[in-house]
């Protein structure tokens, strides 16, 4: 059974930004969204070893900052080369101005 | 102490790349100079304002140099439409292959697909290929048995890299590759970077681009005429110098080998007219650190770092000067390099992978 674990409070994201969240030896990627959602991923790009939480937020996409790989971050697909393989996503809830995301 | 140098072996699936691979210098965390996050999401948001105007003048002077040499075929008057052309197509089309490939030159990604399509063409580049081979070069830059893309290896061959300005070796190699890659081989070093779900698209964009060249010397033959070879396929022999002159000194003299792009890659300043046609690709210390940030940013980001940086070549000039010693000493011992020095300001060189015996080289 997956845990909930508390991420980063709401505040800590930017809007249209990514921050980076590591727990138990993993490293996650936590998103918000033009509209005020927030969404979580991998930390790691599929590609190569890169944060994407050094990336760039556009809409609904996370430009990995090593070779530029897009992917949608809400789906976790890829979008084309260089990546190739898609990105694991975890929900994510909001509870008392805290992100909390399943995994 | 006196060292032999040891040969490198520049193949991509040979002796150097496992080397690489086993002592880490494969796919390493490289040095990075401290960029406040809110300045570097400034830096690299995207736009399509600047590269709709540079493609519509680039493409505009294109089309209107063409009815140049059209209008001129058979006169001296030819010669500065043929020159614009060549640069134009020969040498801008790096650039735009470059920008668009990372996909930073427009924000709108359809926007780089098509203009990462024309340049490649223009290049003789398979679109497929060079991407990954590309991608590779940002991993490992200039890390022999790795990067696929190192202009000058060692010893330097300074004859091909005189040559190198004429397109000639360029053209040698692209031409027959594409038809090569056209009937539907890849080598085994085009296999170690290009994943094998993407081969068989490599394949189809060489035949796109051989039955392109097919058709222009069916048309040329059936017009009896040299014009259309002229705007189509030769360019990449006459106007490929520019892109040589701009683009053999991101590297070429420096260090192998490091993980550290202040020790491998050179920024330049260069006059607006090469600015324009190598797209800020002048700073490219900058460009390897943060491919993120798109080249109408370059200079911005140049100075948001320098403090961290070796001081540029002031010219494009002053870097030759300063290489042309280089080469020649690398002639004798290809160990050497030159070690450029930073300011008083920057974080230090790291010792690890950095420290080369260059002892030999001073006999």
């Amino acid at each position: 059974m997956a845990d909930w674990v508390e991420a980063c409070a709401v505040d800590d994201v930017e809007e249209e930004d990514v921050i980076r969240f590591d727990h138990g030896g993993r490293s996650f990627a936590v998103y918000r969204s033009p509209d005020d959602e927030f969404f979580a991923t991998d930390g790691y790009c599929t590609h190569e070893k890169a944060h994407l939480a050094d990336g760039l937020v556009m809409d609904d996409i996370i430009e990995c900052p090593k070779h530029n790989g897009r992917f949608n971050y809400k789906t976790g697909a890829a979008k084309g080369a260089p990546v190739c393989v898609n990105l694991a996503t975890y929900p994510v809830k909001i509870e008392a101005g805290k992100v909390m995301i399943q995994i | 102490m006196t060292t032999m140098a040891k040969k490198r072996d520049y193949s991509l699936v040979g002796e150097s790349t496992r080397a690489a691979i086993e002592t880490g210098l494969a796919s390493a965390e490289w040095y990075h100079t401290d960029v406040p996050r809110k300045a570097m999401k400034e830096l690299m948001q995207r736009s399509d304002g600047p590269a709709i105007r540079d493609t519509i003048i680039w493409l505009a002077v294109i089309v209107a140099s063409a009815a140049g040499i059209v209008w001129f075929w058979g006169t001296w008057w030819v010669l500065p439409f043929l020159f614009v052309y060549g640069v134009l197509y020969g040498s801008s089309s790096d650039s735009r292959w470059h920008e668009c490939g990372h996909g930073t030159a427009f924000r709108t990604r359809w926007m780089n697909d098509v203009v990462y399509h024309i340049a490649s063409f223009m290049l003789m580049r398979n679109p497929v290929q060079w991407r990954w081979s590309h991608a590779r070069h940002h991993t490992d830059t200039i890390i022999v048995g790795r990067d696929a893309e190192i202009a000058v290896m060692r010893p330097p061959d300074l004859l091909k890299a005189a040559l190198a300005f004429t397109g000639i070796l360029d053209f040698r190699y692209s031409l027959p590759t594409l038809v090569r890659q056209a009937f539907g081989t890849l080598s085994d070093e085009e296999k170690s970077y290009i994943p094998e779900m993407e081969q068989h698209k490599a394949v189809v964009a060489a035949r796109w681009h051989v039955a392109i060249y097919v058709a222009t010397i069916a048309l040329a033959i059936a017009l009896k005429s040299w014009i259309p070879l002229v705007l189509i396929g030769l360019p990449r022999l006459y106007g490929t110098w520019h892109m040589v002159t701009t683009g053999l000194l991101q590297h070429i003299g420096l260090a192998d080998n490091v993980v550290d792009h202040r020790l491998n890659t050179r920024t330049v300043y260069m006059n607006p007219i090469s600015r324009f046609i190598y797209w800020n690709m002048n700073y490219h210390v900058e460009h390897h650190m943060f491919p993120m940030v798109p080249y109408h940013a370059l200079p911005s980001l140049h100075e948001l770092i320098k403090h961290d940086l070796p001081e540029p070549n002031p010219s494009m000039w002053h870097a030759y000067r300063e290489v042309w010693p280089v080469l020649l000493r690398q002639l004798r011992y290809e160990d050497f390099y030159l070690k450029r020095e930073l300011p008083p300001t920057a974080r230090p060189y790291r010792g690890e992978f950095h420290e080369v015996d260059m002892s030999a080289a001073a006999e």
